[in-house]
């Protein structure tokens, strides 16, 4: 079988070069720790206010909330106290008007601030209330027991829990896209260095059928793909403590698929390079966009003609058909449909290699 | 029967016409020499024979079958005009990968693999890395291969290129006692003095064919007493 004999000689020139090697088993998961680091803080960034003014109440609600809260001498300028003190929001209370200044540069807190001054409101609102209903209560209009009271609430987690950080809603993705860039990469470049080294043209000279080396160059590849894959889902799964809801097996199959697309894509996209230096160029040009449509941004959002360009992206289907299986626990059933068209889109490339080789041997 | 017949190729590639009506053979036990300067197209006619390149008109037949063929890769033994190595393997890894390739059954590859490696005195060097290779040795090699798996025609693309005299000479005698056994080899060089060495020259100026015949035949034809001067004169020719 001469595609065996194309694979085996691949595996075997991977096993020389170490580094390579190291590039797709260790690269990845060195990434994906670091990410973890990263993006493991859930709790949103404290904001620090200064206020003037504000009744005890509402200091005590703010303190409460988890804001760092200074009281600060009123400036005449604005700019300088927010930049003297290093705040994030200003608040002056003067009667009933509450004066809110924000330091429009601290984008990762305004949300939190905005939601304080909505919990300062329904206070101010609450306190009123609850001195009416009192008055009410002593001039016998009411029954005490007729004082409306607040809400009750009963929290309850579905698709993990409260310990949920923004990596794990990420790492189905990360981990789908770590697989398709290393190996699209890798295998890319190796096609790309047979044909650049002239030992295509050496291969071709041999009675070798031209799927052979396409075929071989899955194997071989795919092979090593695998085992990244392994090694990167349970890396995650067992050492970063990622949550995986469904079957570990599917995350597997899915990411394998993720593989064998990248694979067939980087070697048909080597086609068009005409140097390691061309190849790298690829990246910004049909990597990076995936990475905006592959899960880290919430697709179903998007305006509806970039939900367009997302489909015809592989790594859109690998990034669903993970999230379903990691966040929302589902079987084959759900994700049957991605698989598919991540096996055909694989399948199509492949097609596409072996007519594209006809460059270089008319036969 | 001729063991290649190249008859009235032509070949563009864009707008450029690189070969122009080129017809030729190469017989049973003879060496043919493929001469021309730089860029006059003679790998151009190697690939058009092992089937690499389509010619747009004419026909090549190897062993009277039609190319491109893929199976009768089989039957020749192609050397490059860069040493295309896989410069991580071992050379004998590298034999083995191209045995399999060629179909040389399991129980006869370790043999052709001596043989060949014994042929250009690189027995000791097996087991190497063909990266740590000199230059000499991985054109060896590379002749090593084309070699692996008997193939009855031999097409070497500038075999002796960047060799020391010793070694080309070696080499040549390698080409004359594989002839004596049979095969029949296409040569391409632009190292004049090896033309001598071939039974029968074709020259090829500017992807057309000047002149056929063996080295004498050409240098009575032009009236010179070297190959390269004809050349020369042609140049000259073409300026005056």
């Amino acid at each position: 079988m001469r595609m065996l004999a194309v694979a085996e000689r691949i595996i075997q020139q991977i096993f020389k070069d170490r580094r390579t090697l190291a590039l797709m088993l260790v690269a990845p998961l060195l990434i994906l720790t670091l990410v973890y680091f990263l993006f493991q803080t859930d709790q949103e960034s404290i904001a620090r206010i200064g206020e003037t003014g504000l009744t005890d109440p509402m200091g005590d609600q703010l303190e409460e909330a988890d804001v760092d809260l200074v009281s600060v001498e009123p400036n005449e300028s604005l700019k300088e106290l927010l930049l003297n003190e290093d705040l994030d929001a200003y608040f002056l209370l003067e009667d009933d008007l509450l004066q809110v200044t924000y330091n429009a540069s601290s984008t990762t807190t305004i949300g939190s601030v905005k939601a304080q001054i909505a919990g300062l409101r329904q206070q101010h609102f609450a306190l009123q209330v609850e001195e009416v209903m009192m008055k009410a209560a002593e001039s016998g209009l009411i029954q005490p027991d007729e004082a409306p009271g607040f809400l009750n609430i009963e929290e309850t987690y579905e698709f993990g829990s409260d310990e949920t950080t923004f990596f794990d809603t990420i790492s189905p993705f990360l981990i789908g896209f770590f697989v398709f860039f290393f190996v699209f990469l890798i295998s890319g470049i190796s096609l790309l260095r047979e044909r650049t080294t002239g030992t295509l043209d050496r291969l071709l000279a041999t009675p070798v059928k031209r799927s052979d080396i396409v075929f071989g160059y899955l194997i071989g590849y795919g092979i090593f793909a695998v085992i990244q894959t392994i090694i990167v889902v349970f890396y995650s799964t067992y050492i970063l403590d990622i949550q995986i809801a469904g079957s570990i097996w599917y995350v597997l199959l899915i990411n394998s698929l993720i593989a064998f697309v990248a694979l067939a894509f980087g070697l048909l996209l080597s086609t068009f390079a005409n140097s390691e230096l061309q190849m790298v160029q690829f990246i910004p040009i049909v990597v990076i966009p995936q990475i905006f449509f592959a899960g880290l941004l919430p697709v179903d959002s998007l305006q509806e003609w970039l939900q367009v360009i997302a489909k015809i992206m592989p790594l859109y289907y690998g990034g669903d058909a993970l999230k379903a299986v990691m966040i929302f626990g589902r079987g084959i059933d759900d994700i049957l449909l991605d698989l598919f068209i991540l096996f055909g889109i694989a399948i199509v490339f492949t097609f596409i290699n072996i007519q594209a080789l006809k460059k270089y041997r008319k036969i | 029967m001729h063991a290649v017949e190249v008859s009235g190729i032509s070949k563009s590639f864009g707008k450029t016409e690189v070969l122009k009506d080129i017809s030729f053979s190469v017989s049973k036990g003879e060496i043919v020499g493929l001469i021309g300067p730089s860029g006059s197209g003679k790998t151009t006619v190697v690939k058009t024979i092992i089937g690499m390149e389509k010619a747009d008109e004419g026909k090549v037949t190897v062993q009277n079958q039609r190319m491109p063929n893929r199976l009768l890769l089989n039957q020749i033994g192609y050397m490059a005009q860069s040493d295309a190595l896989y410069m991580e393997l071992s050379a004998e890894q590298q034999l083995v990968f191209f045995s399999k390739l060629y179909g040389v059954p399991k129980n006869k590859r370790k043999q052709r693999i001596s043989e060949c490696m014994g042929l250009v005195d690189l027995e000791k060097d097996l087991s190497k890395k063909v990266m740590i290779y000199s230059g000499g040795m991985k054109r060896r090699l590379s002749l090593a291969l084309a070699l692996l798996h008997e193939p009855d025609i031999l097409v070497l693309d500038e075999p002796t290129v960047g060799i020391d005299p010793r070694l080309r000479k070696q080499i040549w005698e390698k080409l004359q006692l594989l002839k004596e056994q049979g095969g029949s080899i296409l040569v391409t060089t632009h190292v004049m003095d090896e033309a001598e060495r071939c039974d029968r020259l074709v020259l090829l100026l500017e992807g057309s064919v000047l002149a056929v015949g063996t080295p004498q035949e050409l240098k009575n034809q032009f009236n010179t007493d070297s190959i390269e001067s004809i050349f020369l004169l042609k140049k000259a020719g073409e300026s005056a």
